[in-house]
């Protein structure tokens, strides 16, 4: 299929400002999802709040808005710009959630502007716990336990089912702010409460805990005739219960027989066809009990996240520029593999290293912050390595962190990072 | 810090591989010593290293994983996809001391040790990757231990292996006699069953749950070195599986009253297989339903008039794109051959259904209005995306609606 000749300007929104949880990797995705557009043609506006990105550069775009990425704001450039269509799965949750506000406002209605990349039910679908749950169940994948809940003493009585440690996930948050684990009643009770307060629709998930869990996320790409490729298989080795983005993480995902790796493939692609992200990458996580094989399904995000901008730099796919080119109406095998350069995007890379990302903390700058790490993301940076063993790719991570480790070595009490 | 390191490192066995333009890769032994040649491939799949190495198709081959870290899970029971392993030997980058995974039960060194299969860790896969894509699949000698020291022994060793071209190996692999094959998918504890399924696409074949066990008809495998999933996914369809030996003759087939044909993958070049050639041909005119894989299909060509050669490295991995043509979709597919149908020798009524994209190689054939149909890559996966498991679905239709017809 042809690219789209019927739209001609696109408005691609940024992830703002950049706080833990969500920080230049959006960035990353943008430029190269304005540059794949403007090379197709497109008139390419931007909106993003820092100017402290790539993506802000002026010839990034072709109109660049230094604005915040919020409804109100937007709408009025959207009413001066006149774009076609919005691309909103290049900046993050950030950019998810202006793009549902618009929607709900009624504001790319009236302006007739065509959301491409994710559709409004396949947000909602994928961002709601409780219809995505639904839609998990529909298609036989299992989720942990989980109630919604919408006041502490629900959250009490939800700990009766779900059992101690009890997970809290607030609904519509970036990085699981606001999110932690509850050991017992009173934990619970506090963690809840900030929960509540977190999330936009005063809703958290009290959750059975599967921590220690193996944990999994598969980078997923989608195109409009429904040709669906694994990117990459990312394995934490960190276990349930670390946020992903505080783990460090492995790709490829190395202890997963073929059977297994089959069967979360299938999973992953079952997830993207239900949740209905037609065109674009998402990335499903999944949580594997390391004594029983038994799979569960975590989250999925219908977007560019964390993950996909090191799947791309470890795979040599560049999953943002593939997404905005299959937003436009190609499909994967109209596009051109750019590692091999003569074979087409439709195939799953197959790698012989190793890579190794590994989070980098400040605590030292945050003083009072909580050192210990839950889920509720911490790290403020990090670092990828690739090696031709994980044992090599892991002891680069390590020394690339400049922490003045050359590797994994043993220290003293009271050792502190140099910063 | 080098003692505190070798008190973890057993002193290691030397390992060699010499290939037969006198390139040298030295490493360590990691299962049986002795020495061993065959063709030297590579495989790129990133897991399933088990079904790899039982695969009896890789039978007179040196298997060389491109994957960083192979024996990570370890070995199981329900992994094997012949009676043990099956490659001349394994070459791999870096073996793990240790295995890690709920189905293991026995490490991948152990397992080949008691097979007696030489395999060496700690060579730079890369390197010998990029040779034989260069150069092309070559003959090579596998050495671990005493073997090993002698270097020369080795190369003039890898030198003397005839190759596979012209190679007849079906038989050598085969069964002995015909036997039943009653086993279907293995389930897991959660119920979940190991082959694709999805109602959405109607892409992945389903479990026939509702089938009883050989209700939909009786099937024939010729065994020319059959993988045990082709055989799973047969019965899973409700079919009766009767496994003979690549010896067979149609009229053999034919006396066990067959409601199918199925053709098996399996080593070394299709082309001396003259006599399953003419039983192919013999058994096509019968009327039944054929489907091939891999060597099957490659023997069903031959059988019909299309030649077949021997490619440069073939096609090894997991990651392989097929156009399927009637769609126009791409599936990723499971691949594992070194010779080929040539396209352009087909005969007239054998139309293609499936061409790679890696190569534009042939990956599928159809014959016109009969019930007979093939492909090059690995519908049963294991190892690789199960994308293709319609074929199965396809074949049972096609047994159900030849029993009706034929008033069965």
């Amino acid at each position: 299929m042809p690219k789209r000749t019927d739209l001609k300007s696109i408005l691609i929104l940024g992830a703002g400002p950049i706080v833990i949880g969500q920080a230049c990797e959006f960035d990353y995705s943008g430029v190269q999802a304005c540059k794949a557009l403007r090379a197709e043609g497109y008139r390419v506006v931007l909106v993003n709040s820092n100017p402290a990105t790539i993506m802000t550069d002026p010839e990034t775009a072709d109109a660049v808005y230094i604005e915040p990425v919020e409804w109100e704001t937007v709408t009025r450039i959207l009413e001066r710009e006149r774009p076609d269509a919005l691309l909103p799965t290049m900046g993050g949750q950030t950019a998810l959630n202006c793009a549902l506000d618009l929607f709900r406002h009624g504001v790319l209605q009236r302006l007739g502007v065509e959301l491409i990349g994710a559709k409004v039910e396949a947000i909602e679908k994928a961002e709601d716990r409780e219809l995505f749950s639904k839609a998990m169940r529909s298609i036989g994948l299992e989720m942990p336990q989980a109630v919604f809940c919408r006041s502490v003493p629900e959250a009490l009585a939800a700990a009766e089912t779900v059992g101690f440690p009890a997970i809290v996930r607030p609904s519509f948050t970036l990085g699981g702010t606001g999110g932690g684990i509850g050991h017992d009643a009173d934990e619970l009770a506090a963690i809840a409460a900030r929960g509540i307060e977190a999330s936009p629709i005063g809703q958290i998930l009290v959750e059975q805990s599967v921590l220690g869990w193996k944990e999994f996320e598969m980078e997923v790409v989608r195109d409009r005739a429904d040709n669906c490729v694994i990117v990459c298989a990312i394995e934490n080795l960190d276990p349930m219960g670390v946020h992903t983005g505080d783990s460090i993480t492995v790709a490829p995902a190395l202890t997963l027989t073929d059977k297994e790796y089959q069967r979360m493939r299938e999973a992953s692609f079952a997830v993207i066809r239900e949740i209905g992200v037609e065109t674009g990458g998402s990335n499903v996580q999944f949580a594997i009990d390391p004594r029983t094989g038994r799979m569960v399904v975590i989250e999925m995000n219908p977007r560019v996240s964390r993950s996909s901008a090191l799947a791309s730099k470890a795979t040599g796919f560049p999953i943002a520029k593939v997404a905005a080119r299959l937003a436009v109406g190609y499909t994967l095998d109209e596009l051109g593999n750019e590692i091999t350069r003569v074979t087409p995007a439709s195939f799953e890379p197959a790698i012989d290293y190793v890579v190794v990302k590994c989070p980098r903390f400040a605590f030292e700058k945050f003083k009072g912050a909580q050192t210990r790490l839950g889920t509720q993301m911490k790290s403020v940076g990090e670092v990828m390595a690739i090696g031709r063993t994980f044992q090599e790719a892991l002891q680069k991570a390590l020394r690339g962190l400049e922490i003045g480790a050359a590797g994994l070595e043993r220290r003293g009490p009271g050792w502190t990072s140099r910063g | 810090m080098a003692a505190a390191l070798s008190r973890i490192d057993p002193p290691s066995t030397p390992g060699l591989l010499a290939l037969a333009d006198g390139t040298l890769f030295r490493g360590r032994a990691l299962a049986a010593e002795g020495r061993t040649c065959g063709e030297v491939v590579f495989n790129t799949a990133m897991t399933g290293y088990q079904e790899v190495v039982t695969d009896p198709s890789y039978h007179q081959q040196i298997v060389t994983l491109t994957a960083a870290h192979v024996g990570v899970v370890g070995v199981n029971p329900d992994d094997e996809e012949g009676r043990g392993p099956q490659v001349a030997g394994l070459v791999v980058r870096d073996a793990p001391r240790m295995f890690a995974s709920w189905r293991g039960r026995e490490d991948l060194g152990a397992y080949l040790r008691r097979a007696g299969v030489v395999a060496v860790a700690d060579i730079d896969t890369r390197r010998l990757t990029h040779l034989l894509r260069e150069r092309g699949a070559m003959a090579g000698c596998i050495a671990a231990g005493e073997a090993a020291r002698d270097e020369a022994a080795c190369v003039a060793a890898a030198r003397a292996f005839p190759g596979l071209q012209g190679a007849a190996l079906a038989e050598a692999v085969s069964v002995p006699e015909p036997a039943g094959w009653a086993a279907g998918s293995v389930r897991w504890l959660d119920g979940h069953v190991l082959e694709g399924r999805s109602e959405k696409t109607g892409l992945e074949g389903q479990v026939r749950g509702d089938m009883s066990p050989g209700a939909a008809g009786h099937v024939v495998a010729f065994d020319f070195g059959v993988k045990r999933n082709i055989l799973r996914l047969l019965v899973d369809r409700g079919l009766r599986v009767t496994v003979v030996p690549a010896a067979t003759t149609a009229a053999q087939a034919l006396a066990l009253r067959p409601d199918g044909i199925f053709l098996s993958n399996g080593p070394g070049d299709p082309e001396p297989l003259q006599a399953q050639q003419a039983a192919i041909r013999e058994l096509v005119g019968s009327g039944l339903p054929v489907f091939g894989i891999c060597l099957g299909h490659q023997l069903l060509c031959l059988a019909l008039g299309a030649r077949t050669f021997k490619m440069k490295f073939g096609h090894h991995g997991a990651n392989h794109p097929v156009r399927e043509l009637a769609t126009g979709r791409v599936l990723i597919t499971s691949q594992n051959h070194g010779f080929a149908a040539d396209p352009a020798t087909l005969p007239a009524e054998l139309r293609v259904t499936h061409v790679s994209l890696f190569d534009g190689s042939l990956q599928g054939v159809e014959l016109a209005g009969r019930p007979v149909f093939s492909f090059q890559g690995h519908p049963e996966a294991s190892p690789g995306p199960r994308e293709l498991a319609g074929l199965f679905d396809r074949f049972a239709r096609e047994v159900v609606a030849g029993r009706a017809a034929r008033g069965k």
